[in-house]
């Protein structure tokens, strides 16, 4: 049928065959016939032939090979489905001959357009790998490569295939860290899993323990079980204050609406990362979580259970409120039952021992005997552990041994032993009612340890214990060895203790045991008659029988089968197991000492955010970034701004330059991946062939970029001009890389650019943009204390290089502190205002200036209700006033911000200042240096701006002045004084630049000063806005040539 | 990570076996089998057995083991996990998921199989998108399929597996635009003998099922959100809005799903709908026990009680019972001695009872343990925590769409002690 015409013949035909392969028959013989139709346009056909050939190519690899062009060829098909479905199937293909066309084939798939394309890729990395572990090296590149990629499809498979190939390159990570961090929300299920499993090994590895802090609180929680573990931890560490590490709390914070998740592994994993990394007082809030896993499925439950039993020993307190949770229902499976039982001897303490000693006397009488059982011996853990209520478990224990089944009777003795044994009181009642039981049990167990009991104690009971002795003297015979071997004991304890009653006896019964068929027995017979029957031989050693035999011996330890298996990842099969399992990583111990934190400064705002305490700016993202359309915008705002960073931050260290650039671009989505990418990977493996090609295209593609605007590529359909942006803003940054060829396209995005510049405002995109790079500059309400000043230095600097294309308000470089008189004491009868510029950006509204007022009551009598009234502002002029206070106290002053919007012109602002009584008219004119908020950029970047606002845009004069006033610090601190710009790091020394955009409108403000030969300098002024500039011009020349 | 899956029976026939890494051979469900015949009960089989070489990790659903083989450390529950989704997959094609069902649609369980995992890895576990590649069997396409020769398997990539909403597909229209919204709950209780609670929660559940067009933006919001204490989202509701504003904010996935799980804690108190009055006597030396048990409402709120089974495994010593019901219909099954009574409605006028005698084996001792009684009911437009959902609310889109909730509250593992 495979060789006819149509395709339904050859469709069913495919669909027997692979029935076959679902039965395990093996179906190999009809290779040939099935391969040819690799080829088939039917794509259902086509799905089963794969099928097919994955299965058997291992078989039949010469056939296979016939296969392979399909692949090839439908590797560059451009629909991204059969993209994938072919690498798929190839790298499935177990074929070691084909190792090269693999390799070829992954690596130009991980740099496809499509994300699923590239998820896809990953995938192939493992198969590769464990087909040819060879590849190794090369592997590791592709997926470093990957590991860059921001789209959320791709990230848990890489993960996967990291974890896969090289899981001790955690080097490759720390570049990815926070990136990785802050995606995983949107990562699907199952990459969520793998992702928190490998970054918990991270975090292990680089930071330091958090859990020293609270090592208070821990000693209470551990009463019996202490943890030798967390022991030498707290010893070897030695306290000093601890602060977490900001991107170990990025983590741990990011997880944590994870544990919300429907997906049990997922939850499972969260769980375990907070065990393992988060401070000890965080922990708490996954037992809820874990709690409402047992609701579900009894394999989840299995599982589940398992890890909370090892968790409860630790830290009993965290489960103890869902005591309830873990009561046994007589359905549950045994194994569950006994999981629970174990959970709940964990969580067992005095305050709710009595309500959990109720609960067992019903499972004892369960009719799960295996599960009674289990029961019998948590009663004794119970016992033992909590001194209070020993009696009242041996008593009831006791009461069991009346019971009518045998399993639990037996079970019962055996604990009973070992609570007697652990006690040395007289217990002589229990000893004589288990004698008499003996004529009833017949579990061998129990008759031993009945036996083993009455011999340790034969100086208790001594009327018992010889006639013991003659009964099983008799039915010795019949006894299992076990018991034999007891009753030899019981034999040579009573003869050293009360030879004269069982002398006789005990001789009986090591003749018996001479003879038995178990050579254990034999054994031990003759072992006890030499040392306890004195003849001419035994030596020295027949004296110290006695103590021999009736030594103390200790109490054995009832405890947790449980224990042991906390040095286990929690969560993983090994953990279930208790067993090292094939590929198991172990969790290491913390480091004592951090490594350097700064290897993951890749995305500096990351690291900003965490610093500033309200991190507003830092959960509005967040809340958006858990998906939504509408969202998608400021994700890819994001992303532009984490590869310029991180392509920025890379240009510091030159050798990481190509790499970054690549990344750079790879991190925009869609069409212009490729673009920027060909444009700046020159001299890449690449043929030099494509290469142009691709060029080429981008070039055209760049050119068209309006157009394609309005039709975005399908794939990313929703984006708006956002993205036009970010990939505009990689490019750039791949340009500033200094690559002639595409000085085209450069222009085209500075022109873009510029029109973004002049009023970057009017965008949301690119004012979140803004907040990204700055959150130094948030209003002075934040504390910005918090960054230590290398940090601020560290921002700057970066902040600095950083601005290729987005103008960033920096930070004021000097705020000056002259203040300005706003209300004299004289005129405004007692109260006088002054105000000053701070320079920060306004709180109140983005295009206003911010000035501080402060206000002094010089009179001897409380000044109210000062307000402002009526205001009269020129056109455009908005202002945002302060909150009416209320009263001002004699002698006292009070400071007030308010905003005003200038509309970058230098009119006065005139409004009423009022109290109770009076009206004040006061005015507000800015010096034009007030008007600017500063910017940091580059210098080539400056450069750049310079050129594009010349002619009428530039004004310039010459300055003469003494040489001394020159220097490069006399010349900033100048210039700064009189206006608010930022400083634009200079590659000569001879000339200095400033940068700074209009508060309202947002044109760029470019200062140069050029010092010249002798004492003369050139000032030059480049802005759109060439009022303000001459005026500028007009305010800096007489400062600059001063004295 | 998945190595091989196989899928065994309960007479431990393996009837499908799928591989996605180098086949490994069926001969390592053996160690299975040993396991199974250890555990006697399909429900104490351990869900990780070690072997030499491979873990096994299974799942039993369906009277149907699936036992996946994994070679390495992996997250135990990340495989049955996993396999749970399979399972629900099968489920939600099929409508069925049993042995002759899967044996029928082998090709389309492949194909999805396929879809599903590759080298072992999840790929695409949204019943959404694999529906897109894949499409369900109906009897309608079948007939379609054998005529034109057209095929089961979509042609185009699912625009989800791109977009941000990667649980629905672009493009969806419904003439009539609903949104349905079922509120279960469900009692896990524990009652022991003289009647007052030892534990008692509520777990529930809204499922929903809603057929919009467009991409409509839902928020619901609820009249006492604060009763839940642990909740657990379908992926599309936005975690953020609940956290600050309590509300469920989300793009819904097309047809049915799971909106949110939640669970009202024990420390609130829960009213418990029903009662049993019981007395079960076994005479030590009598071979007749006597029998009888009557359930009655309890806080209802007015509301009836109804489909109210109620199920007991009597102890082994059992030989029959014979008894007589008020209303309803009773069964007891010698071999397995599971008695269940199918009572129906409950009439408080009347209230339904069971009567009668059992049959011990001669000889054998008393039972020292009273058997459990489980009940199931169903209390039809009342939510027992006292959970409402205040409104609904669409954005998005300009269409009205219809809307309904419904209430519910069943017993979940509800167990009277005796």
């Amino acid at each position: 049928m495979l060789e006819s015409n149509k395709d339904s013949a050859k469709l069913d035909a495919m669909k027997r065959i692979v029935g076959m392969i679902a039965k395990g028959k093996n179906a190999s013989e009809l290779f040939p016939a099935v391969v040819k139709n690799v080829a088939s346009k039917n794509i259902e056909i086509k799905k089963l032939v794969y099928v097919y050939l994955v299965r058997y190519a291992e078989e039949q690899q010469d056939l296979a090979l016939l296969s392979i062009s399909t692949f090839q060829r439908a590797l560059k098909d451009p629909n991204q489905l059969i993209r994938a479905s072919a690498l798929r199937v190839l790298s499935s293909i177990r074929v070691p001959i084909i190792v090269p066309i693999m390799m070829l084939a992954i690596k130009e798939a991980s740099a496809d357009l499509s994300p699923y394309v590239r998820k896809n890729a990953a995938h192939a990395i493992q198969k590769l790998y464990s087909l040819d572990p060879e590849q190794k090296e090369m592997l590791i590149e592709v997926i470093e490569k990957l590991l860059k990629d921001k789209s959320t499809l791709v990230a848990g498979s890489v993960v996967m295939a990291f974890e896969e190939v090289c899981p001790d390159r955690i080097d490759l990570i720390h570049k990815n860290y926070r990136k990785l961090c802050n995606l995983l929300v949107d990562v699907e299920e199952w990459g969520q899993v793998v992702i928190i499993h490998m970054l918990t090994r991270y975090a292990r590895t680089q930071f330091v323990s958090p859990w020293k802090e609270d090592d208070g609180l821990e000693d209470n929680e551990k009463n019996f079980y202490e943890s030798d573990d967390e022991q030498k931890e707290k010893t070897d560490h030695k306290k000093k204050p601890y602060t977490m590490d900001p991107d170990h709390r990025l983590l741990i914070r990011n997880t944590k609406p994870l544990l919300q998740s429907r997906n049990a592994a997922v939850v499972m994993a969260v769980a375990q990362l907070y065990w393992h990394i988060s401070p000890k007082s965080e922990v708490g809030i996954i037992s809820k979580s874990l709690v409402r896993l047992l609701r579900s499925n009894r394999e989840v439950q299995y599982i589940v259970l398992q890890n909370i039993a090892t968790m409860s020993i630790q830290r009993k307190g965290m489960f103890e409120p869902y005591l309830k949770s873990f009561y046994v229902r007589s359905t549950d499976p045994t194994m569950i039952k006994t999981l629970k039982l174990e959970i709940l001897t964990n969580l067992a303490n005095e305050a709710n021992i009595s309500t959990l000693l109720r609960e067992f006397q019903t499972y004892v009488k369960s009719q799960d005997k295996q599960f009674a059982a289990a029961t019998i011996q948590t009663i004794g853990r119970c016992a033992t552990n909590i001194s209070e209520v020993t009696d009242t478990c041996l008593n009831g224990l006791v009461c069991l041994l009346s019971n009518r089944d045998e399993i639990v009777v037996a079970e019962s003795v055996v604990v009973i032993k070992k609570l007697l044994q652990m006690q040395p009181v007289q217990h002589g009642e229990i000893i004589k009612h288990m004698a008499k039981l003996l004529d009833s049990i017949t579990v061998p167990v129990a008759r031993a340890s009945i036996l083993w009991l009455i011999g340790e104690n034969c100086e208790r009971v001594p009327k018992i214990a010889p006639d013991v002795l003659r009964k099983m003297a008799k039915s010795f015979t019949s006894e299992d060895d076990l018991v034999k071997l007891q009753i030899l004991n019981l034999g040579a304890k009573l003869y050293l203790t009360n030879s004269k009653q069982t002398k006789l006896l005990t001789q009986y019964i090591l003749n018996l045991g001479k003879y038995d068929q178990n050579y254990d027995i034999r054994d031990r017979t003759r072992f006890i008659r030499q040392l306890i029957v004195p003849n001419e031989k035994s030596g020295a050693l027949s004296k110290y029988a006695k103590k021999i035999f009736l030594a103390q011996k200790p109490a054995p330890l009832l405890e947790s089968p449980f224990k042991d298996r906390d040095h286990f990842q929690l969560g993983t099969l090994s953990h279930t197991l208790n067993t090292k399992a094939t590929g198991y990583l172990e969790l290491s111990n913390w480091p004592e000492v951090a490594p350097d934190p700064s290897v993951r400064n890749v995305e500096v705002i990351e690291l900003a955010k965490e610093w500033t305490p309200a991190g507003k700016a830092k959960k509005e993202n967040s809340a958006k970034k858990f998906y939504s359309e509408s969202e998608e915008e400021e994700d890819s705002s994001d992303s532009s701004s984490d590869s310029e960073s991180e392509s920025e931050s890379a240009s510091g260290e030159q050798e990481e330059e190509g790499d970054s650039s690549e990344d750079s671009s790879e991190d925009t989505s869609s069409e212009h991946r490729s673009d920027s990418e060909s444009a700046s990977e020159v001299g890449d493996k690449r043929t030099a062939k494509k290469n142009s090609k691709s060029k080429g295209k981008s070039y055209s593609e760049d050119g068209e970029k309006e157009n394609e605007k309005s039709k975005t590529s399908d794939s990313s359909s929703t984006d708006s001009s956002s993205e036009e942006e970010s990939s505009s803003d990689s490019e750039s940054v791949s340009e500033s890389e200094s690559e002639p060829e595409s000085r085209k396209v450069a222009k085209e995005n500075e022109k873009k650019k510029t029109k973004q510049d002049r009023n970057p405002l009017t965008k949301d995109v690119s004012l979140l943009d803004l907040d990204d790079f700055n959150p130094v500059s948030t209003p002075v309400a934040l504390p910005t204390p918090a960054l230590s000043p290398s940090l601020i230095a560290d921002l700057e600097g970066l902040n600095l290089s950083t601005c290729s294309s987005v103008i960033s308000v920096s930070t004021p470089v000097f705020v000056p502190v002259k203040t300005h008189v706003l209300l004299h004491r004289m005129s405004g009868r007692g109260l006088a205002a002054h105000y000053f510029f701070p320079r920060q950006p306004c709180i109140f509204g983005d295009k206003m200036v911010s000035v501080q007022i402060t206000l002094n009551n010089t009179t001897d009598q409380k000044i109210e209700n000062i307000h402002i009234g009526e205001k009269k502002l020129p056109m455009g002029m908005q202002m945002h006033v302060f909150n009416p206070i209320e009263s001002l106290e004699p002698e006292g002053s009070i400071t007030v911000s308010m905003g005003i919007d200038f509309c970058d012109s230098t009119q006065t602002a005139s409004f009423q200042l009022c109290t109770k009584d009076d009206c004040f008219s006061v005015n507000i004119q800015p010096p034009v240096g007030e008007l600017l908020l500063p910017v940091a950029m580059s210098e080539k970047d400056f450069k750049k701006e310079q050129g594009m606002l010349t002619g009428m845009n530039e004004t310039s004069t010459v300055i003469i002045a003494a040489p001394q006033n020159f220097t490069p610090s006399v010349i900033l601190q100048k210039v700064v004084n009189v206006a608010n710009v930022g400083v634009v790091p200079s590659g000569q020394d001879n000339i200095h630049r400033f940068a700074a955009k209009t508060v309202h409108s947002g044109s760029l403000m470019l200062v140069t000063v050029e010092l010249k030969e002798g004492s003369t300098a050139q000032l030059i002024i480049n802005t759109e806005r060439t009022v303000i500039g001459s005026v500028l011009l007009r305010e800096l020349k007489p400062v600059l040539s001063q004295g | 990570m998945i190595h091989s899956l196989f899928l065994i029976n309960s007479s431990g026939d393996i009837f499908l076996e799928k591989h996605w890494k180098s086949v490994v051979s069926r001969s390592v469900c053996d160690y299975f089998f040993e396991a199974q015949e250890r555990a006697t009960e399909a429900e104490n089989v351990p869900p990780v057995i070690p072997t030499p070489h491979h873990y096994l990790l299974s799942v039993y659903r369906h009277k149907i083991f699936f036992v996946a083989v994994i070679q390495t450390e992996v997250p135990p529950l990340f495989v049955i996990e996993f396999l749970h989704r399979v399972v629900d997959t099968f489920q939600d094609y099929f409508g069925v998921c049993s042995e002759p069902v899967i044996k029928d649609n082998v090709v389309v369980v492949y194909e999805v199989l396929e879809e599903m995992l590759d080298n072992g890895f999840p790929l695409a576990t949204e019943s959404n998108i694999l529906k897109e590649l894949i499409k369900p069997p109906t009897i309608l396409r079948t007939v379609v399929n054998t005529i034109t020769g057209s095929t089961n398997v979509g042609d185009q990539l699912p625009t989800g597996q791109l977009s941000v909403v990667p649980w629905r597909r672009t493009g969806v229209k419904y003439t009539n635009n609903e949104a349905y919204f079922d509120v279960i709950e469900e009692i896990d209780a524990i009652i022991d003998k003289s009647g007052s609670t030892i534990t008692a929660e509520i777990q529930g559940v809204i499922d929903a099922c809603v057929k919009l067009t467009g991409m409509p933006d839902l928020t619901l919001s609820f009249m006492n959100p604060r009763l839940l204490d642990d909740v657990s989202f379908h992926p599309c509701v936005r975690f953020k809005r609940w956290e600050s504003e309590r509300i469920l904010s989300f793009i819904p996935p097309d047809g049915n799903f799971r909106l949110l799980s939640y669970h009202v804690s024990a420390q609130n108190l829960v009213a418990i709908p029903v009662y049993v009055k019981h007395s079960i006597s076994f005479r030590d030396s009598s071979s007749l026990g006597r029998f009888e048990i009557t359930v009655g409402p309890k806080q209802t709120m007015g509301k009836t009680i109804e489909g109210v089974i109620v199920t007991s495994q009597m102890p082994k010593g059992v030989l029959n019972m014979s008894l007589t019901p008020s209303q309803g219909t009773h069964t007891f099954d010698p071999v397995t001695k599971m008695l269940s009574w199918d009572v129906g409605k409950i009439n408080p006028q009347k209230l339904p009872s069971l009567k009668g005698t059992m049959s011990l084996q001669a000889g054998a001792s008393k039972p020292d343990e009273n058997p459990t009684i489980n009940l199931q009911f169903k209390i039809q437009q009342l939510a027992i925590s006292g959970l409402k959902v205040n409104r609904l609310d669409m954005y998005g889109e300009k269409y009205k769409p219809f809307k309904g909730i419904k209430y519910m509250t069943k017993a979940g593992k509800f167990q009277v002690r005796t």
